[in-house]
């Protein structure tokens, strides 16, 4: 569902595309809920991989970079207290950027890609992913107790 | 160790699971020096991973190969060096005979305004390592991109052509073998100079292919390169024929013994450069076609002068026939002795005319330019009939002449014969 969202909302406000990772706040929500590292790495590289097959770049820059991010947040999950909103705040923020620094390096390093770090961009990109996410979280979290 | 896999059995997963995903990336992206772009990251991975180790035993190979020759086997070494310097002496009497043949191709070359390929960089490498495979015969050399190796460029040992440049990193190089089905070398029979293309076969022989079979091609016959792959320059040596057989279609088969052991390549030559220009004769004067052919052609050596040149004898003779014509010629009549049978190449009065003997062994050319050239007509201090005239001044002409016919006359002596020597 949020990998649809994320491809189909930028059809109508393209800088979607460029601040906001839903993907990636699914991908935290489940490895800290899960509080398993192995099913939080293989949610991030399952969800990564399918985000690269609908772009036109290399499969698995996405798929790394979630995995990534998926094994952190599972096992921050085991160790912190993450349900609370400041706690996830941070948490999301955090993640983003690990997540784009992880990207950044694959990308560059891997890939041959011309793609520049911009410490602004991020860190104003990770809070609105953090903010996104911390409503988002709420959101999921009424779903996960009606089930 | 099972402690260990328990302890760390996340990370080990994490790790597992980022390596295939690096794995995959890995298989997506091209590099490759500048433009380049068309090998595998996971190629060029490969080949890093392998060719330390092939280095190191190439090494440890080398080193006790140095400490064998240097320490142990010095029996014989006085005797060897002393051959050795005998060689090298008589290397370089032919060297100089060599180079004296080659100065004159090269003039001969540059008549013709024959494009040459020169060899004017190399890189030696040595071969660390081969494919392992018997379906693809390559080999990896210790050196790459940092020096200077490109891919496509030529590789060859003082004995022939081994193969080209298939793919390069900083540091280290494959070679495609001229042994392998994908490779291709232009080639040609040094004697017949029949054109073909050489390829690798299934079993690693060398076969030249394309080559009519309505042609005759004898085993033992040596193969060069013939420039036309752009890759090899001309001329270098690729093998000799070992057998000829009926191909396929109307082709010939033709197996090649290469030059160059393929299967104990130790060190390898790379083409880093080539320059083609029209090859300069190195005398600093030009050296004329006529002038080389005039040194091949058997000389004859210049008569001795006899007593009057030839020249003066012409000229006493043709003025004595002519004093004696315009004597007896009778009125209005000039015109006889000039539509007699003599030929003049400027127009004029041929009896009038001087003529310039040909000497053998030279053209008329180089004859009459040699030749000053003389007064021709000396006014007659003979009265002169009536209608008479002076004939004009005339250039030496080059043709020959022949007497003029004298019309017999009464009571007159005999006109002197024209002996002028031709």
């Amino acid at each position: 569902m949020a990998l649809i969202v994320q491809a189909y909302v930028p059809k109508y406000f393209p800088s979607f595309a460029v601040y906001v990772d839903l993907p990636l706040l699914v991908t935290i929500f489940f490895a800290m809920a899960r509080r398993n590292p192995v099913a939080g790495l293989f949610t991030g590289a399952i969800i990564g991989l399918v985000q690269d097959m609908l772009g036109s770049r290399e499969i698995g820059i996405y798929g790394i970079a979630k995995t990534v991010v998926g094994y952190g947040a599972s096992s921050l999950g085991v160790k912190l207290d993450v349900e609370n909103a400041g706690a996830r705040l941070l948490v999301t923020l955090g993640f983003y950027l690990v997540h784009s620094a992880v990207y950044f390096t694959v990308a560059r390093g891997l890939v041959n890609s011309t793609q520049h770090w911009s410490w602004a961009h991020g860190v104003l990109a990770g809070l609105v992913n953090a903010f996104l996410g911390v409503i988002l979280y709420f959101v999921l979290d009424r779903f996960k107790q009606r089930t | 160790m099972e402690s260990f896999l328990g302890r760390y059995r996340n990370l080990i997963i994490l790790v597992g699971v980022l390596f295939l995903q690096v794995l995959g990336l890995a298989v997506q992206v091209k590099t490759g020096a500048n433009e380049d772009k068309d090998t595998r990251l996971i190629r060029m991975w490969a080949l890093g991973a392998i060719t330390p180790f092939e280095r190191a035993l190439v090494w440890v190979q080398n080193s006790t190969g140095n400490v064998w020759h240097n320490y142990f086997y010095l029996r014989g070494v006085r005797a060897e060096n002393r051959q050795l310097k005998e060689q090298i002496e008589q290397m370089r009497v032919e060297q100089v005979r060599f180079t004296e043949d080659a100065a004159q191709a090269r003039r001969l070359q540059t008549l013709l305004a024959f494009k040459e390929q020169f060899i004017s960089k190399t890189v030696a490498a040595q071969v660390i390592g081969t494919s392992g495979s018997d379906l693809s015969r390559i080999v990896t050399l210790d050196k790459g991109e940092n020096a200077g190796i490109r891919r496509d460029m030529a590789v060859i040992t003082a004995d022939g052509i081994v193969g080209k440049v298939l793919l390069v990193s900083p540091n280290l190089a494959q070679v495609l073998l001229i042994s392998d089905q994908s490779s291709g070398v232009g080639a040609i029979l040094d004697k017949s100079r029949l054109q073909g293309v050489l390829r690798g076969t299934a079993n690693g022989e060398v076969a030249l292919e394309r080559v009519m079979s309505d042609e005759q091609v004898q085993p033992g016959e040596t193969v060069l390169t013939s420039g036309g792959d752009q890759i090899f320059p001309k001329g270098l040596p690729v093998g000799t024929v070992t057998r000829v057989g009926k191909g396929k279609d109307l082709f010939l088969s033709i197996n090649i013994k290469p030059a160059a052991n393929l299967s104990r390549l130790e060190e390898v030559l790379v083409l880093t450069e080539k320059q083609e220009r029209e090859s300069v004769a190195d005398d600093h004067v030009r050296v004329r076609a006529a002038d080389i052919l005039a040194q091949r052609l058997p000389s004859v050596p210049d008569k001795p002068a006899t007593v009057g040149t030839p020249t003066g004898v012409a000229q006493g003779a043709s003025e004595s026939s002519v004093g004696a014509n315009t004597a007896t010629k009778p009125a209005g009549a000039p015109g006889t002795n000039a539509a007699g049978s003599v030929k003049s190449a400027s127009g004029n009065s041929p009896a009038k005319s001087t003529t310039v003997p040909v000497q053998p062994g030279k053209t008329a050319a180089q004859t009459s330019v040699a030749q000053k050239p003389k007064p021709v007509n000396k006014p007659s201090t003979e009265p002169k009939p009536d209608g008479a005239q002076d004939p004009p001044a005339t250039q030496p002409s080059i043709v020959e002449q022949k007497p003029a016919p004298v019309p017999a006359q009464p009571d007159t002596p005999p006109p002197a014969q024209d002996n002028s020597p031709q």
